[in-house]
């Protein structure tokens, strides 16, 4: 490895005792993040391969069920997760100058920012409760919902929602654990813990983020706008 | 456990084991040596677990009609012999251990790249088996370790789910290490360590890796669905509500194909390691080795299909499925050809070690011979779910790996522990083991052959010969891994002190001294010379 800059050698924080500098800390952070983010991908990308086959198979059903969501809700939490990566950006930026003010706050607004995400995303599962459309616990559409419905099959219905609760709920569970480790780098920025030579941390959490928002952008059109609706 | 009886000598030298006393230093501890340990104990105790469960079955098959337990009993036992010595024995065997153990021994760095990620993995490992002891104790599981649906997700009424939340958490612990040691083998190689000049133990764990990385998340979400589809029935693999059970299949092989490799490629990395130290010689085509496990780890993701001959998979499927199993054989036999060339002309010495090398090179050709007759499109059909299929995968994963894992465990025992085993019963073990792996698997070649069917819990009567042959067998087998429990155990307490370097081995881990120091290197190593530099000692013999 080379030799660290002198400044980097003389600060000394927190590089942990297994590096030999904070370059190569550094560089194995990076690279174990997006390794982390792969096998996100092949995670996630079990669930999409067999959205893709159901889909194509009864795409009557995913259709009708695609008409019962709230295109408005799901627009504005695009919107809203979209602002979100926009300040976690900004905080690895302030990180990355040593902004530590600028820091804490845009890792808050983007803490705001998920938390709204996450209370539209409540809404619309209360909403599903309330029409009878939860697969397996709650599951017996009627009125304007089983018209939708009906021609595409109520039982394929029934597995368009299970793709939509099992879809957008393992993206709320990672939302959650985000705005987690969200909270754990407020504190620890508050206290000053990163600096310019020092902000892997920041970064690797950010391109957690980012990689979330990513799946959504994937999943609001697979879950929203199936068909012809306009 | 057995972390007292690991406490050393009083006077010795401050190393990895006596730096620090008391259940918290091993339970807390961030050092891989010692997390190494901690798998040890674990996978030990999950093998004399799953293997009670087949000491259960050979009983049972002594007698055509059943010989002790129920068919419903006898379900439960191969499932759970399945579920517990392939996701908590094979998988995390030599991956968990030894290359916790050894990669940055051999990478010459202080510790893994994320330590505390390393100690999570082994947490996660045990909730895991937690969940599968539960849900053994709660009553079993009798689907198979496959949970091929919708026999799982609809009509077992046994613990899938707590099987199910088993598998899917301990899948995190095999990724978290697999992340681990890519990104450590990246980043934190010594100076003058480039990528061919490192070990092919490495090489081999780098692609194991890889797999790891890439399969387990997709067994997770499998397995993730089929327990919500175990609770909730909405149909996702079920036929009657318009579910495709195949696509379980699918995605299930997706994984458990490469994992199979998870469970064998380690242990080719521990062969090529032994034979080149006691052959003293470099690998044969050191290059082509290398590769050769990276090639095995792609292709192995290509070849799912091969299970599913005889479901309702397409035929021109089969048939690409088949043509890409049968590549997979070539960067295997290149391995087992370089081996026996890297002996030819070799010093060998006949260690224990080397004998379980040479066990390995031996059934695991046979077991991959006999592979190609599965990935054959018409004789698949014949000898599908027979008792050859169980012969061939036990001649890969008993045969292969385990012969693989323990002649790792005697080859860097003495770095381990510090201390020297008895070589005369580590050599009878080996030989107690491979007669009795060959007595108990090879007459089941014949029963499948001959069309016994697996799983079943009772055959016709024509058949006992053979099965009793099988259960003897098992019983030399069982013996066999007794003894290196024993001596290993007494060797801790009684066994000469091991120098830095028992077997005058190249690599940097026999470097540093038996047991190594906490921080691995009193100086971080640089690397001047190749892997397996023998002939550089023994120059004129050449």
């Amino acid at each position: 490895m080379s030799d660290a800059p002198a400044h980097l050698e003389a600060e000394h924080t927190g590089l942990a005792h297994q590096f030999e500098d904070l370059e190569q800390q550094q560089e194995s952070d990076f690279l174990g993040i997006w390794l982390f983010l792969v096998t996100e991908i092949m995670f996630f990308g079990g669930l999409f391969a067999a959205y893709a086959i159901y889909r194509w198979l009864y795409f009557a059903a995913f259709e009708g069920g695609s008409h019962i969501l709230d295109i408005r809700l799901g627009a504005a939490n695009t919107v809203v997760l979209l602002g979100s990566s926009l300040t976690m950006a900004l905080s690895v930026r302030s990180a990355q100058t040593g902004n530590r003010r600028a820091l804490v706050y845009f890792l808050i607004a983007t803490m705001i920012l998920g938390g709204v995400f996450l209370g539209v995303k409540a809404y619309e599962y209360n909403q599903k409760f309330v029409e009878h459309i939860v697969p397996g616990l709650d599951w017996a559409p009627e009125g304007e919902v089983l018209a939708h419905l009906a021609p595409g099959g109520l039982q394929h219905a029934q597995l368009y929602f299970f793709f939509y609760f099992a879809m957008t709920g393992l993206h709320a569970i990672h939302m959650v654990i985000g705005m987690g480790l969200l909270l754990w780098l407020v504190i620890r920025g508050r206290k000053g813990a990163f600096t310019p030579h020092y902000f892997a941390p920041v970064e690797v959490v950010g391109l957690y983020w980012h990689f979330v928002d990513i799946v959504w952008i994937f999943l609001f059109p697979l879950l929203y706008l199936i068909g012809g609706r306009y | 456990m057995s972390t007292a009886t690991l406490e050393p000598r009083v006077h010795a030298p401050r190393n990895y084991l006596n730096a620090d006393y008391g259940w918290k230093s091993w339970l807390f501890t961030l050092d891989h040596k010692r997390i190494a340990l901690l798998y040890l104990v674990s996978i030990t105790f999950f093998f004399i677990i799953g293997g009670s469960f087949a000491v259960l079955m050979r009983i049972q098959l002594v007698d055509p009609q059943g010989a002790i337990v129920q068919p419903e009993t006898y379900n439960k036992l191969f499932t759970l012999h399945g579920v517990v010595m392939i996701f908590f024995f094979l998988i995390p065997s030599i991956p968990a251990v030894l290359g916790n153990f050894l990669v940055p021994l051999m990478v010459g760095a202080r510790d893994l790249a994320f330590p505390k990620l390393n100690l999570l993995s082994w947490y996660i490992y045990i909730v895991g088996g937690l969940f599968t002891l539960y849900s053994a104790i709660a009553g079993g599981v009798d689907t198979g370790w496959t949970f091929y649906t919708p026999y799982s997700s609809t009509y077992s009424n046994t613990q899938v789910t707590a099987v199910a939340i088993g598998v899917f958490i301990t899948g995190f612990s095999s990724i978290l290490t697999g992340l681990n040691f890519i990104v450590t083998i990246h980043k934190m190689r010594a100076p003058g360590l480039t990528w061919f000049r490192m070990p092919l133990f490495l090489w081999a764990t780098y692609a194991t890796s890889i797999i790891m990385v890439l399969g387990t998340p997709v067994l997770a979400i499998t397995i993730f669905l089929l327990a919500l589809e175990h609770l909730f029935h909405v149909g996702i693999f079920s036929p009657a509500l318009g579910g495709d059970p195949l696509l379980f299949q699918h995605l299930f092989w997706f994984y458990s194909h490469p994992a199979v490799y998870i469970m064998i490629l380690p242990a080719m990395g521990v062969v090529s390691e032994i034979i080149a130290c006691f052959a003293r010689k470099r690998i044969f085509g050191y290059k082509i080795v290398a590769f050769s496990s990276v090639a095995i780890a792609v292709l192995g993701f290509l070849v799912w299909g091969h299970h599913m001959f005889v479901t309702g998979q397409s035929v021109y499927a089969g048939i690409i499925f088949s043509l890409l199993s049968f590549l997979v054989a070539i960067p295997s036999a290149i391995k087992v050809f370089n081996w026996t060339a890297t002996l030819y002309k070799g010093s060998i010495s006949f260690d224990a070690p080397m004998l379980y090398a040479m066990g390995f090179i031996g059934l695991f050709t046979m077991g991959g011979l006999t592979g190609l007759f599965l990935a054959s499109l018409a004789t698949d059909v014949h000898l599908n779910g027979t008792y050859f299929v169980v012969a061939h995968f036990h001649y890969i994963m008993v045969g292969g790996a385990v012969m693989g894992y323990l002649g790792g465990i005697h080859f860097w025992w003495p770095k381990i522990s510090g201390r020297k085993y008895p070589n005369g019963w580590a050599a009878l073990a080996a030989a107690i083991i491979f007669i009795g792996f060959n007595l108990t698997f090879f007459p089941q070649f014949v029963l499948g052959y001959l069309g016994m069917p697996r799983r079943y819990a009772f055959y016709p009567a024509e058949f006992q010969v053979l099965n009793v042959m099988s259960s003897a067998g098992a019983t030399v087998l069982g013996v066999g891994y007794l003894i290196p429990l024993i001596y290993l155990f007494w060797s801790m307490r009684y066994g000469p002190i091991a120098e830095p370097n028992p077997w005058g081995a190249t690599g940097l881990e026999w470097k540093t001294p038996s047991p190594p120091p906490t921080e691995n290197f009193t100086e971080i190593p640089v690397v001047t010379e190749e892997a397996y530099a023998y002939a550089e000692e023994e120059a004129g013999h050449e």
